[in-house]
């Protein structure tokens, strides 16, 4: 478990706003947990906190128990929180993909024939083992998101947090990442944070929480938290029609798959399950 | 357009000459750097060409790839052997003024000439069939015993894997800024040096900038994954002394010692 207590942060002595005003938050193990937000509502900042990239000017943060501020124990920690950015070309170091899958843990002086089990069992994991050979720069931006998710897997942590690793792909690739990080969720039990823009992607969530300013405002099932529109828009974000469609179909009642992201699908959706009923 | 241009200029293959060890290839290829200044006779140019000869079959690089990289040389080639043929003093052959052209420089020239192609025609062979991964990975491990006098070998190849790594990713941006900039009327293929240069500036500033905010989000991605330089790092993929590569240094040996041979056995030309 990762004990966020009552952490506050600012970026600079003078700055008067502070990006983290009093968070409190604990990410459970095994849970799906979106963190969505308007710009600069301090998702980045909450996330660099998980494995001190950043360290609270006040409060705590505990993961399994270790605070971050223990600098002895900072490889450690950072093995056990994986963090996944937004520009996969930023994040992939090796010019092959099985070397870039080996470079966390040959920087954790994991053995050679170990790092090779890792390896194919992350790349594996994100369905990219049959491009082990390849080059990243001839792979599509949802491809290449995805061994940069093997090459924190191979590391081995036990939470992943993913900051907008979906901002920069289109549609398909967006959709590639979801199906990976629910995999290694539902398959793995991989505790999984992700912020995200996206809320077609906080619908898929065991839990959503809403930053505002600095601060959280709202910690809920996705259910809960969508029926709060009046909130949610309070706040500069947007229910989009067709989530807010399909969302509302689904309490409901009426059966439909929550992973759809395109009107197009939604519209092949709807046809089939208005065909089944019609059928009986 | 920009983007055809293809990683450095290794030719993948399967042929011995390809999957030797790289550590192997780049000391037999310091080796034959060395014999070839040992070489200054026409009989052992002649013989240099029949191993290179030999290697070229061997690892299936077709001749033309080898005189594209030697081309880039003429010039060089006209520089010295002018310098040579002129300053040489000899045997005239004729005179202008007080410029004399001798025998003694002519035949200099040659061989000046020789050893500069034979020599970018090995270093091509070697990078031609040693993908730029492999052969940073080579360098690594030869600098290996250096790191005792402090030489960062490690951080060297680590440089020059980051760098190989954004050559295409680079590219690819300038080709789109290229592109942006046209559609804005820009021109790039017109005009004198000075307005192509000015054409430029648009697309290498932001350029810039970018690989400035690239290498910041690589180093917090790279620290993210506990990067923390060699010590106590480990690799995947070891690199292993094969049988060929004992066989490669025999030959190589042989070869060698012939090359250097010929030049104190002048009865035999
Ligand atoms: N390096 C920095 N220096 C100073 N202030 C910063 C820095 N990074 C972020 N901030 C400020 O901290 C606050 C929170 O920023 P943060 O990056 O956490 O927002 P975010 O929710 O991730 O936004 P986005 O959706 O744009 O990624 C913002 O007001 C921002 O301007
Ligand atoms: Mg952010």
């Amino acid at each position: 478990m990762i004990e966020i207590q009552d952490v506050t942060y600012r970026y600079d002595e003078n700055q008067i706003d502070l990006a983290l005003n009093h968070v409190s938050l604990d990410i459970r193990e095994g849970e799906f947990t979106v963190i969505l937000g308007h710009n600069g509502s301090g998702k980045s900042t909450i996330a660099k906190h998980l494995n001190a990239i950043l360290l609270p000017s006040g409060g705590k943060v505990l993961v399994d128990g270790m605070d971050t501020m223990e600098e002895e124990r900072l490889y450690e920690l950072r093995q056990k929180v994986g963090m996944v950015f937004q520009n996969p070309d930023n994040q992939i170091v090796a010019t092959i993909v099985e070397e870039d899958a080996a470079f966390g843990p040959e920087n954790l002086g994991v053995p050679p024939q170990e790092i090779r089990e890792r390896v194919d069992f992350a790349l594996k994991a994100v369905g990219m083992y049959e491009k082990r050979n390849e080059a990243p720069h001839n792979l599509s931006g949802g491809q290449k998101q995805r061994i940069a998710i093997a090459g924190i897997i191979a590391m081995m942590p036990r939470y992943l947090v993913l900051d907008e690793p979906t901002a920069m792909l289109d549609p398909k690739g967006r959709r590639e990442v979801m199906k990976t990080l629910r995999y290694l969720n539902k398959e793995h039990g991989m505790t999984i944070v992700l912020i995200t823009h996206y809320m077609e992607e906080a619908a898929q969530a065991d839990r959503v929480v809403v930053m505002d300013h600095g601060q959280v405002i709202i910690d809920d099932a996705p259910s809960m938290t969508f029926a709060n529109v009046a909130l949610l828009k309070s706040v500069g974000l947007d229910v989009p029609q067709v989530t807010d469609l399909m969302f509302r179909l689904r309490q409901s009642g009426v059966y439909l798959r929550h992973d759809l992201l395109t009107i197009d699908e939604c519209e092949q959706e709807l046809e089939k399950r208005l065909r089944e009923i019609k059928e009986g | 357009m920009l983007t055809d241009i293809t990683l450095g200029q290794y030719l993948p293959g399967e042929t011995v000459i390809h999957k030797l060890d790289p550590r192997t290839k780049i000391l037999l290829t310091i080796a034959y750097i060395m014999a070839l200044f040992f070489v200054n006779t026409i009989a052992g140019f002649a013989l240099c060409a029949v191993f290179m000869g030999c290697i070229l079959k061997i690892s299936g690089i077709p001749l033309k790839f080898i005189i594209k990289s030697i081309k880039p040389l003429w010039i060089f080639v006209i520089f010295t052997a002018i310098i040579n043929i002129f300053m040489t003093d000899g045997k005239i052959v004729f005179q202008i003024w007080v410029i004399k052209a001798t025998w003694e420089g002519i035949y200099l020239a040659v061989i000046m000439s020789l050893r500069l192609i034979f020599l970018v025609m090995g270093t091509s062979i070697l990078t031609y069939t040693t993908s730029p991964i492999v052969l940073t990975d080579g360098i690594e491990h030869l600098l290996g015993p250096f790191r005792k006098i402090k030489v960062p070998a490690h951080e060297i190849a680590m440089m020059m894997t980051i760098a190989i790594r954004f050559i295409p990713t680079i590219i690819e941006e300038t080709d789109k800024l290229m592109k942006a900039q046209s559609a804005r009327g820009a021109d790039f293929e017109s005009g004198n040096l000075m307005a192509r240069a000015k054409a430029m500036v648009p697309i290498l500033v932001p350029l810039f900038v970018s690989a400035f905010r690239r290498a910041d989000e690589l180093a917090l991605a790279m620290e993210c994954r506990c990067y923390h330089g060699g010590d106590q790092r480990t690799k995947m993929k070891q690199l292993h002394m094969q049988g060929r590569d004992t066989g490669a240094f025999f030959i190589a040996a042989v070869s060698i010692t012939l090359l250097i041979g010929i030049r104190y056995l002048p009865g035999l030309i």
